[in-house]
């Protein structure tokens, strides 16, 4: 203490060792989490060469795409040599098609629990609810029983169909929790107007639920994609989803591993879900929540 | 113990300025009520002198100490808030001591400091239950009673009875008077609701866009209004206002309506510039029916009738204006009834049209 | 569920002598409109599930074949080294895993409500994992921790040549690797979850606890962490589910390897299932697997039932 100043107006700022070590600890934290996405990228500009006898951490010296092209369009799985673009395209043709059935059948299913009384239905949906957290080994040996006396396994329906199954329980509690959440004066207005059921969830519900979709969308897409262990079992060799397909690129044993093309091609396939999750920030963080907390 | 100088403090967040230049002295031992619409600025000012904010300029002295720079520890204060903010996994008794047990303060006195503020809230039965289990008004005495034992001189609440319903919130409006009796602390209390504030006050801060309007005894701030705003923020139903402008005319003063409406304002010098625009407040105790026209009367039909049990409001068609009348209980005057108007000069209070505030005749 | 019978009668005081015929017509679509989400529940949940139930009871090898064999599948299991390898494998992933992406969680999102600048993009950074698939996150730590090129051989070549960090080839240490590789995925999801709960902490408290002159790591302490509780058990349920599901992240990462050092049940489970051809064996791998998620979630659902019934009063 030099002087003493008469306290006025705001507090003079004070360097504080507390702060500098929130930042320093975020700090380092965001390192550690970033670290793996970076040695990925930089290894996938890489030649091989400078993989083996440089930093895994370092700027690539010699910069290059040629691992791109190769990953996309003909790296090896050990039965073919045509790049991860199949397993793109494959993931695409199951999404797509997923991501909707399920979102449909989701909002009726939850319009339903949310509105009506239907006997038994409160006690099946928590059933269904219990179903969402068991591992899916315990379903699946019967099920692929199932798909072959019915001829479709191995099929892109049958995929399909299986992403909508197991997608249920997470949709239909996401919208139910919506709907819950309005007000049911809504309901009966339209029910007192005489809108019968179809009509009230076309024009009075649906209208309404944008932002559950949305969340719904975002869930099913990021989820769909990353699915590693429905579409290895049920797509079939001709359907397999990209995380498959990556994995086999990275785990086939013919030849000496090309590093940097197993990372980009690991990029590739990480690609559309980071996208997802950058452009939809909050909205990823809100499904999140409504998915997890509520459960 | 326990004065409070605000001097010239300014508070913003960012390039929204909350208010500037703001000024107010408390006595020790005062009830000053910051009373006011959302967003006027009055928790601001509170938060400002608990020290949860930090202000852009100026001086906040309590008890003849800068605090300016002072942690809310250490400003001799304590706080009751709206939404209770009791610590939910504590049970009361925990609530109460958890500050003095951070603090360090021995066993015995912490035990002693409770005990008295359990006693003196009537919470000891409560002592061992959690938040969750009581009811509002409970909540609400434990996070008084948890300012209590902080034994301070300066007491803040902030909106602390806006979250009951209206009977408790009568009951705890007297508990509060009582504690101020029996303590004798500086109470500065925050609330939009006048009723609190003309119950509990000796003082009355009405503010209004970061300025105070008038800081005045309740009987002023409903009997003279500073301005328009204090006028039109004070008294259910609001103040009757009827537009015109005031003359003289042998001898005595005119208000003269807009719409026609004179009223005898007996002969009180001039409170304004003769033809100026101003308007007239009148509350509606203030309007007297009368049983036949003539002289200083005006005449008016009852469009609707309120009754409010001890009293009844009629509403009052006159020409170009309804106003309110404030009527016995007992009244049978019916809507569509036609009527005869007196309007008390004595009570009536001239504003000046432009500015809105209070013009007070002079000898001219 | 109960609550439901108790609103009948106050709605049947409410509308009287039409609520039947009204619900009867109302119900006829809703009904049909549930058939799907009904099918699906009565096959696709109970059905299968009680199926490999009862697989486990028989002999199957590469086709089921409905004999009953009591419980002999049961006992060779627990009598399979790869299974027990497993079982160690989870629980010590488990145990270490759970508290580890709680503890990191809980942190990340203490210091990231301290009003920190540039807060939504160190959100970012920490989340950005969870929307991984955990074939990327197990390649992508395959890599990393490659010992030959990864991160061994940086330290190495920034002068420390004795550092040794090659886990994910030492039998003992490769689980270790997988708990790592885990917590960097989940860890922002618990952040995100209580970070959520930090936000929806009323500010007057926080106001209270500073009149009060409680210390923040104080507060949060006594205060926050015991309010956070039911989000605490919620992430950690999420957690524990994840623990049993594990599969995708070792089959990318590790492949169970070296050897046998990091399997885990769900990949026994398949393995058996469809490489194997040991139905039976899998079977019983599965219910035990389906067995143990229903205990560890019995008391999650027991509290949240009892907590919703208390909430409507």
């Amino acid at each position: 203490m030099t002087q003493m100043v008469e306290p006025s107006g705001p507090m003079p700022h004070r360097f504080s060792w507390a702060r500098l070590g929130i930042y320093l600890v975020l700090g380092i934290a965001a390192f550690f989490f970033l670290i793996p996405l970076w040695v990925t990228l930089m290894t996938s500009f890489k030649t091989m060469a400078e993989i083996r006898f440089g930093n895994i951490l370092a700027w690539p010296g010699h910069f290059t795409v040629a691992p791109w092209g190769k990953a996309w369009s003909s790296a090896c799985t050990g039965l073919a040599c045509t790049g991860i673009k199949i397993g793109f395209w494959n993931s695409v043709r199951i999404l797509v098609p997923s991501v909707i059935i399920s979102i449909f059948v989701g909002a009726i299913t939850g319009y339903v629990i949310a509105f009506y009384k239907v006997p038994g239905a409160r006690v099946g949906f928590s059933i269904l609810l219990i179903g969402a957290f068991i591992p899916y080994q315990v379903f699946l040996y019967p099920l692929v029983r199932i798909f072959s006396s019915l001829g479709l396994y191995g099929t892109l329906p049958c995929i399909i169909i299986v992403h909508v199954m197991f997608g249920l329980p997470l949709m239909s509690l996401l919208f139910r929790n919506f709907y819950s959440a309005l007000p049911i004066e809504l309901f009966n207005a339209a029910r007192v107007d005489g809108a019968g059921f179809v009509t009230i969830f076309r024009h009075v519900i649906l209208p309404m639920s944008t932002p559950i979709i949305i969340v719904a969308t975002i869930l099913q897409v990021t989820g769909i994609w990353n699915d590693f262990i429905l579409g290895l079992t049920f797509a079939g060799r001709d359907n397999w989803p990209m995380t498959v397909q990556l994995n086999n690129i990275v785990s086939s044993t013919t030849g000496e591993a090309a590093y940097n093309v197993n990372m980009a091609a690991t990029i590739l396939t990480a690609a559309v879900p980071l996208c997802v999750y950058l452009i939809s920030g909050r909205w990823f963080v809100r499904g999140i929540a409504a998915g997890a907390v509520k459960g | 113990m326990g004065s409070i100088n605000i001097k010239d403090i300014a508070i913003g967040f960012g390039e929204v300025k909350i208010f500037e230049h703001m000024s107010l002295d408390i006595a020790k031992g005062e009830f000053i009520v910051l009373l006011g619409p959302s967003g006027c600025g009055k928790s601001t000012l509170l938060n400002a002198i608990a020290g949860l904010l930090e202000v852009r300029a100026g001086q906040i002295w309590i008890d003849g100490k800068n605090v300016t720079w002072a942690e809310p520890k250490d400003r001799g204060i304590a706080m009751v808030f709206q939404s209770y903010s009791l610590y939910p996994r504590m049970v009361v008794e925990q609530n109460l001591s958890f500050g003095l047990r951070i603090a360090g303060l021995p066993k015995a006195e912490i035990a002693a400091r409770v005990q008295k503020a359990a006693k003196l809230l009537q919470l000891e039965p409560l002592l061992h239950r959690r938040p969750a289990e009581l009811s509002g008004g409970q909540r609400q005495r434990v996070a008084i009673g948890r300012a209590l034992v902080r034994n301070v001189d300066v007491f803040l609440f902030d909106e602390p009875l806006s979250n009951l319903d209206a009977k408790l919130r009568n009951e705890l409006r007297v508990e509060i008077k009582k504690l101020h009796q029996n303590l004798g602390n500086t109470m500065i209390y925050v609330t939009h609701d006048q009723v609190e504030a003309l119950t509990l006050a000796d003082r009355i801060a009405i503010m209004d866009k970061g300025v105070i309007q008038q800081l005045a005894s309740p009987h002023d701030i409903y009997h003279n209004p500073a301005n328009l705003f204090v006028a039109g923020f004070i008294g259910a139903p609001v103040m009757n206002f009827l537009d015109g402008k005031i003359v003289r005319e042998n001898g005595s003063t005119h208000f003269i309506g807009d719409d026609g409406v004179s009223i005898d304002l007996g002969a009180a010098p001039l409170p304004a510039r003769e033809n100026q625009p101003v308007v007239l407040g009148l509350r509606p105790e203030h309007i007297s029916l009368v049983a036949s026209g003539g002289a200083g009367t005006v005449a008016g039909t009852v469009a609707i009738v309120e009754p409010l049990g001890a009293e009844t409001i009629l509403w009052t068609e006159i020409p170009g204006k309804t106003v309110s009348v404030r009527v016995d209980g007992e009244s049978t005057i019916r809507a569509g009834q036609n009527l005869h108007l007196r309007f008390d000069p004595a009570h009536a209070r001239i504003f000046d049209k432009a500015s809105g505030d209070r013009l007070v005749a002079t000898i001219a | 569920m109960s609550d439901s019978i108790l609103q009948q009668p106050q709605q049947g005081v409410e509308r009287p002598g039409s609520r039947w015929r009204a619900r009867l017509r109302t119900q006829w679509p809703a009904a049909i409109a549930l058939l799907p989400a009904a099918l699906i529940l009565l096959v696709v949940y109970i059905g299968t599930m009680v199926w490999t139930l009862r697989l486990s009871f028989t002999s199957s090898k590469m086709l089921p074949v409905m004999d009953f064999v009591g419980w002999n599948q049961y006992f060779r299991l627990f009598n399979t080294e790869r299974f027990i390898i497993s079982i160690d494998n989870i629980w010590v992933f488990g145990v270490l895993f759970i508290p580890g992406a709680l503890v990191c969680g809980f942190m990340l999102a203490v210091f990231i409500d301290q009003r920190v600048r540039a807060e939504g993009l160190l959100r970012t950074i920490f989340l950005y994992p969870y929307a991984l698939s955990f074939i990327v996150t197990g390649l992508v730590w395959q890599w990393f921790l490659n010992p030959t090129l990864g991160l061994q051989k940086v330290i190495h070549d920034l002068g420390f040549p004795h550092f040794q960090f090659d886990w994910i080839v030492q039998p003992t240490r490769v689980v270790y690797t997988l708990v790592i590789a885990g917590i960097w995925q989940a860890s922002g999801l618990v952040m995100a979850i209580l970070l959520a709960g930090l936000r929806g902490i009323d500010a007057e408290l926080w106001k209270a606890t500073k009149i009060d002159a409680i210390p923040a790591w104080r507060v949060y302490f006594s205060i926050i962490l015991p309010m956070l509780s039911p989000m605490i058990a919620t992430a950690s349920v999420l957690l524990a589910v994840s623990v049993a599901k594990l599969y995708d992240l070792v089959v990318a990462m590790t492949n169970g390897g070296p050897g046998l050092s990091s399997e885990v049940p769900a990949k026994f489970v398949m393995d058996n299932f469809f490489e194997r051809s040991n139905v039976g064996l899998g079977s019983a791998a599965a219910s035990v697997l389906l067995v143990s998620v229903i205990v560890i979630l019995s008391p999650w659902i027991y509290s949240q039932y009892f907590r919703r019934q208390g909430g409507r009063k």
